[in-house]
């Protein structure tokens, strides 16, 4: 295809993970330790020949992406979809070359801007003004491009009255319209957008993605963005690309990407079947809302599926529940069996069915996991997994609004009204 | 538009067209030590006074310390203080351009990791922002000249190559001290301390003359040493032997091979840094 503007061929990214430690940097004094400590290991050896040697540290090697073959055609608005962990931010790295990738290539045509974040390099201590010019020349524009559209950014973003105070004065949503302004009067060819875009006030998001989606149609520029929201993805991007473990699953029509990515979400867990060869059984599945497809909703109705076989009759055991949030690495609700029925759980042999149901899910939009346990009440675990599956509650997105508006937000959703009575 | 721009992303391809990158992101260049300028004289309270306070302030301990208390002679007839200056003008500008270009990748890891550019303009940038001090304190020297009615001679148009290789000596060593800092974070805090040992141990309160002949070849590997016994040549015109000239020659080799052995591990590391910082 002559007119594409990304070719990718075989690509791929390779970290290393160190088991032993969680920093991603080291520390000298760690490096200095550990040589005296591989020293002495000699030394013990030597005294005493037969003593296995076990290495301190574990590394492990993890394809973020792997084998990526892809085109992108000039003008196309390119959505890339899939669950956390799947290498979209990964992708957006290696194509906007803040890493390179470790096989393959990809080929670009155009100048790229990327916005993995808004206001990359905003100095709080600057003028709105002065920031306007740093932030531009960070997303590569040149001092004449930015003096030429200066009047146009500042117009766009509604801070005029505030373009000589330093940005520390400005309240949240000032700073971000400042930086959304900037970004959207970019010239590159290709533009990355990370999901970063979904904060801000929803009109103000409307607006720049309005005039990113212009650019789109009337300058044949071309776009990849990321988002966990379907409805934005939908509307923005007329293609689609799933991305599942680092590995390309889909790319083509936008709806269809949309479409394969939703039914994945809530059916094929790639849930590995759990056994517990102490009291016999196996779980043999999980599910959240089986006969649904898509994407929990909040406010609505949750169901929870679990399949156990058992090869006898099993009695006095616990079945615990956890919904946690990775975004606040806590749990937010933990439920078991013998809270709610007692202790007289009794599975028998063969096919047993679990249901728990959720009537109304209380829970913001966000990414949760579900977790599971089987115990012996108040005694131990035979089974303890706190993020089992993967999923995500999202917010149904009323059509004009691009992006997720934010009618509430933290974990929990709690029901409640607003009076005003307005002074008379 | 510029619709002919064309990348590769590759394993190993930013390495071909790292130079030309580095031209075309001149811009980035500019604005970053714009920014680290601008902050630095509006962060501090007094700015700029600050700027004239420190080498003033240090300069005055410094001469009285060395020159009234400990009592130590000049073989030149200029001012004990002119001396000092003229000595702790390279070595602040040496030691604050090592400090900030050792911490500017790590201070600015947020760009280094959303981002694209040659990660070399970060510490290149923070020697700037050092550089605009010297600016200042040279003017402070021609003031204090000025005070004591001690006139400048021809040798001061030399001062530039001994300011040139400064720089060069700040940029090798903040370059390869950076490289460290993002792989061993706690080697920030060996940094002060090498700055802290290296004023007194370089000739800054007192004149290399002091240093017995005996220790003078050790003295001199020290490459600091030939930049501010260079300064102190061309202001206030210090003696220049023979031996001086095979000091300098040795710390011009000593330099760019720091340089050369910095910029080969930092290009050799950049590649990492978005991953590991």
């Amino acid at each position: 295809m002559k007119n594409s503007v990304i070719t990718a061929t075989g690509l791929g990214k390779r970290y290393f993970i160190g088991h032993e430690r969680r920093e991603s940097y080291t520390a000298l004094r760690d490096v200095l330790v550990n040589r005296a400590r591989a020293v002495m290991d000699r030394i013990s050896r030597v005294w005493s020949p037969g003593s296995a040697h076990v290495s301190g540290r574990v590394i492990e090697e993890f394809w973020a992406l792997q084998g990526l073959d892809f085109e992108i055609a000039r003008g196309d608005a390119v959505g890339i979809i899939g669950r956390n962990g799947a290498g979209k931010s990964t992708l957006l790295k290696v194509l906007s070359r803040i890493t390179e990738p470790t096989r393959g290539q990809a080929e670009i045509n155009g100048r790229l801007a990327s916005l993995l974040e808004v206001g990359t390099g905003f100095h709080p201590e600057l003028t709105g003004r002065e920031n306007i010019f740093l932030n531009g020349a960070i997303l590569g524009m040149s001092r004449s491009e930015i003096r030429a559209r200066f009047d146009e950014i500042v117009e766009f973003s509604g801070v005029e009255k505030f373009l000589d105070t330093p940005v520390k004065r400005f309240s949240s949503g000032m700073y971000v319209r400042l930086a959304f302004s900037v970004a959207a009067h970019l010239s590159s060819e290709i533009l990355i957008v990370d999901e970063v875009l979904a904060v801000g006030d929803a009109d103000f998001q409307k607006k720049c993605l309005g005039k990113m989606g212009d650019a789109t149609r009337e300058q044949g520029r071309t776009v990849l963005f990321v988002s966990h929201n379907m409805l934005a993805i939908q509307q923005l991007c007329n293609r689609g690309m799933v991305l599942e473990r680092g590995r390309l699953k889909f790319h083509g029509n936008v709806s269809d990407a949309v479409a394969c990515y939703s039914k994945r979400e809530s059916r094929d867990y790639s849930f590995q079947a759990i056994v517990i060869p102490d009291i016999e059984l196996v779980v043999t599945s999980i599910q959240i809302n089986a006969e649904r497809s898509g994407i929990v909703h909040p406010h609505q109705e949750m169901v929870i599926d679990i399949e156990i076989e058992c090869r006898r009759d099993v009695d006095r055991i616990g079945i615990e529940l956890l919904i946690s949030s990775p975004d606040v690495n806590g749990i937010v609700f933990a439920t078991n069996t013998k809270t709610r029925k007692g202790l007289d759980v009794l599975l028998r042999k063969g096919r047993n069915r679990v249901t728990c149901r959720i009537d109304k899910l209380n829970l913001c939009s966000g990414r949760y996991s579900l977790g599971f346990g089987i115990d012996i009440p108040f005694v131990s675990f035979y089974f303890y997994e706190r993020d089992l599956l993967d999923f995500v509650v999202e917010e149904t997105v009323a059509p004009p609004c691009l992006l997720p508006t934010i009618p509430a937000y933290g974990r929990v959703y709690l029901d409640h009204e607003f009076h005003v009575e307005s002074g008379g | 538009m510029e619709t002919s721009y064309r990348v590769i992303v590759a394993p190993g391809r930013t390495e071909k067209n790292y130079w030309s990158d580095l031209w075309h992101f001149r811009e980035l260049f500019y604005i970053l030590s714009w920014r680290d300028v601008k902050v630095r004289y509006k962060q501090t309270a007094i700015g700029v006074a600050w700027a004239v306070l420190r080498p003033l302030l240090t300069m005055v301990i410094l001469t009285v310390v060395f020159g009234k208390v400990a009592g130590m002679k000049l073989e030149s007839s200029a001012p004990y203080a002119i001396m000092v200056f003229a000595g702790l003008l390279p070595w602040q500008f040496f030691s604050s351009a090592l400090t900030g270009a050792s911490e500017s990748l790590i201070t600015n890891s947020n760009l280094l990791s959303k981002v694209y550019f040659p990660r070399l303009i970060v510490p290149a940038s923070a020697i700037i922002t050092s550089f605009v001090d010297f600016l200042i304190s040279f003017v402070i020297l021609v003031g204090l000249m000025a005070y004591y009615g001690y006139p400048p001679t021809w040798r001061v148009l030399v001062l530039p190559f001994f300011t040139l290789l400064a720089f060069l000596q700040a940029f090798g060593f903040g370059l390869y001290l950076a490289t460290l800092n993002v792989k061993y974070r706690d080697f920030r805090y060996v940094i002060p301390f090498i700055v802290q040992v290296g004023m007194y141990v370089a000739p800054i309160g007192f004149s290399s003359s002091a240093i017995p002949d005996r220790w003078r070849p050790l003295y001199n590997a020290n490459p600091v040493v030939a930049v501010i016994d260079g300064f102190r040549w061309s202001i206030i015109g210090q003696s220049w032997s023979a031996s001086s000239s095979v000091y300098l020659t040795v710390s011009v080799v000593f330099t760019l091979s720091v340089l050369g052995y910095a910029l080969h591990r930092f290009r050799a590391m950049e590649q990492t840094f978005a991953d590991t910082i």
